[in-house]
C-alpha cells in the first residue's frame, strides 16, 4: 500500500518515494572499539556499503583511545584495492598546528614523516595521541567515489588529538589512492597497540 | 491527505514535514561533459540558492579537466547568472608532496588569492590531465541571500597535480557585496571540464 498526499506519492513498496526531499547524509555503519587491533569497513560485510551507491563517504571517529603511549603512535588509515590486503598505493600531504598545554611550544608546518610518496603502508591521520584516561583522537575522513575504476581516489582527513606530551595537535592529511581499481575496504588502526575504545561511524552522501 | 503520528505531522501537502528527514538536503547534481562552465542558478533547473538555507555546500567528485595544470574555479552572480563578476577578497594556501618524494611544502599561494578581484577564484590546483587525474573536495557558501553582510566561502580540495603531486588546497574569503548572490558558476581556468560531478546541498 502506498501513501499519496496531494497527488504526490510519499511512501510506496516499503520505502520513501525518490521524489520526497530527505536527508542527504545516511548512516551506514557504526563500529565500537574494544581493545581491537584494527577496525575495518568492508563492502558487503556486516551491512557495510562502500561501493558505487554513493560517490562520497564520510567516516567520523569519536574519542579513539589508544592502549599505547610510546610515540610514534599515530592513528592511521589504509585502503583495500582488491584482494584482502590493505595496501593501496598512496601519495599524500600532511600538516599540523600544535600547541602545548603549558603554552611553551607551538608549531605550524608540514610533517614529512607523516606523508606518503607512492607508499603502500598506513597513512597517519593524527599525531601520536597519548593513553592517559582522557586522551583521544576525534575527527573526520572523506573518501570520494571509491568505486571509480578510471580515476584515482581522493581522501581528506581533519583530526584533533591530545598528544602524549600534552599537546593539542590539529592535523590535516589529504591525498589520493593512486590506483584505478575500486577501493572496497577501509581500515583504521594505531601504529602500536590496540584501539582500546572509541566509535567510528560511516556515512554515505547522496 | 496528511500523515499524523502521535500528534506530529509527518507528511502533508505532498512533502515531508520540515525538520524531518535530515538537515543536509540534496538539491542538484550537475555532471560535466566537456563543459566550459557548470552553473547553479537560483530558480532554474530546480536549483535553490536563496534564503531557504543559510548554508550551502557544493561537493566535487572526479573533476577531470581538459587542459593541463589549470585550476578548478568559481565565480558568483548577483543578477541571476547574467554576469559572474562579483568582487572577492580571499586567501589561499596549500600543502603538497611529490609522488617521487622529491619535495614537500606548506605555503601561502599569492597567485591564487584575490584582492577585490572580480575574476574567477581558484579552488583546485594545477590539475593533471592523465586519464586518472582529478580533483575532489567541497565549497561552503554562507547565507548567500543576505542583503546586509558579505558572503563568506570556505573551500578545500585534494588535487592530482600535473607534476605529479598530491596537493591539499585551502581557499577562503568573502564575496564583497551586500546584494544577494543568486548563482554560482564553476569552470576550469582554461579549457573545459571534461568530466565530473558537482552536487549542491542545503544545510538546514
Amino acid at each position: 500500500m502506498g501513501l499519496i498526499s496531494n497527488g504526490t506519492t510519499l511512501l510506496d513498496a516499503g520505502s520513501l518515494d525518490a521524489g520526497v526531499t530527505k536527508g542527504a547524509l545516511t548512516l551506514i555503519k557504526t563500529l565500537t572499539a574494544s581493545s581491537d587491533s584494527t577496525l575495518s569497513f568492508v563492502h558487503g560485510s556486516a551491512s557495510v556499503v562502500l561501493d558505487s551507491t554513493y560517490k562520497e563517504y564520510i567516516f567520523k571517529f569519536i574519542n579513539m583511545h589508544a592502549s599505547d603511549n610510546d610515540g610514534p603512535n599515530d592513528f592511521t588509515v589504509n585502503f583495500r584495492d582488491g584482494g584482502s590486503a590493505y595496501d593501496a598505493t598512496k601519495t599524500s600531504s600532511f600538516f599540523w598546528a600544535y600547541h602545548e598545554e603549558d603554552g611553551s611550544s607551538t608549531q605550524f608546518g608540514s610533517a614529512g614523516s607523516n606523508d606518503l610518496a607512492q607508499g603502500t603502508g598506513t597513512q597517519p591521520i593524527s599525531a601520536n595521541p597519548g593513553n592517559d584516561n582522557d586522551q583521544c583522537v576525534s575527527g573526520t575522513l572523506t573518501i570520494y567515489d571509491p568505486a571509480n575504476t578510471t580515476h584515482v581516489k581522493h581522501f581528506m582527513a581533519t583530526t584533533n588529538s591530545t598528544e602524549e606530551g600534552d599537546y593539542s595537535i590539529n592535523s590535516y592529511a589529504a591525498g589520493y589512492c593512486n590506483v584505478t581499481a575500486a577501493i572496497d575496504g577501509v581500515q583504521f588502526a594505531f601504529q602500536d597497540g590496540t584501539i582500546d575504545t572509541g566509535t567510528i561511524k560511516l556515512y554515505g552522501v547522496t | 491527505m496528511g500523515l499524523i503520528s502521535d500528534g506530529t505531522t509527518v507528511f502533508d501537502a505532498g512533502a515531508m514535514a520540515a525538520g524531518l528527514g535530515g538537515s543536509m538536503v540534496f538539491i542538484k547534481k550537475l555532471t560535466a561533459s566537456s563543459s566550459a562552465t557548470l552553473s547553479f542558478v537560483d530558480g532554474a533547473s530546480d536549483v535553490v540558492l536563496d534564503s531557504t538555507y543559510k548554508e550551502y555546500l557544493f561537493t566535487f567528485k572526479d573533476i577531470h579537466i581538459q587542459t593541463s595544470a589549470k585550476y578548478l574555479s568559481f565565480n558568483a552572480s548577483i543578477d541571476g547568472g547574467s554576469n559572474y563578476n562579483v568582487a572577492k577578497t580571499s586567501n589561499h594556501f596549500r600543502a603538497y608532496n611529490y609522488e617521487s618524494d622529491a619535495g614537500r611544502a606548506l605555503e601561502y599561494s599569492t597567485g591564487d588569492d584575490l584582492a577585490q578581484g572580480t575574476g574567477i577564484q581558484h579552488i583546485g590546483q594545477d590539475i593533471g590531465v592523465n586519464n586518472d587525474d582529478t580533483t575532489a573536495g567541497f565549497l561552503h557558501l554562507f547565507n548567500p541571500s543576505s542583503t546586509t553582510f558579505v558572503k563568506h566561502f570556505i573551500a578545500r580540495t585534494s588535487n592530482c597535480v600535473s607534476t605529479p603531486t598530491a596537493q591539499d588546497a585551502f581557499t577562503a574569503g568573502y564575496i564583497n557585496t551586500t546584494s544577494a548572490v543568486d548563482a554560482i558558476q564553476f569552470s576550469s581556468s582554461s579549457g573545459n571540464i571534461d568530466a565530473g560531478d558537482i552536487c549542491l546541498y542545503g544545510i538546514a
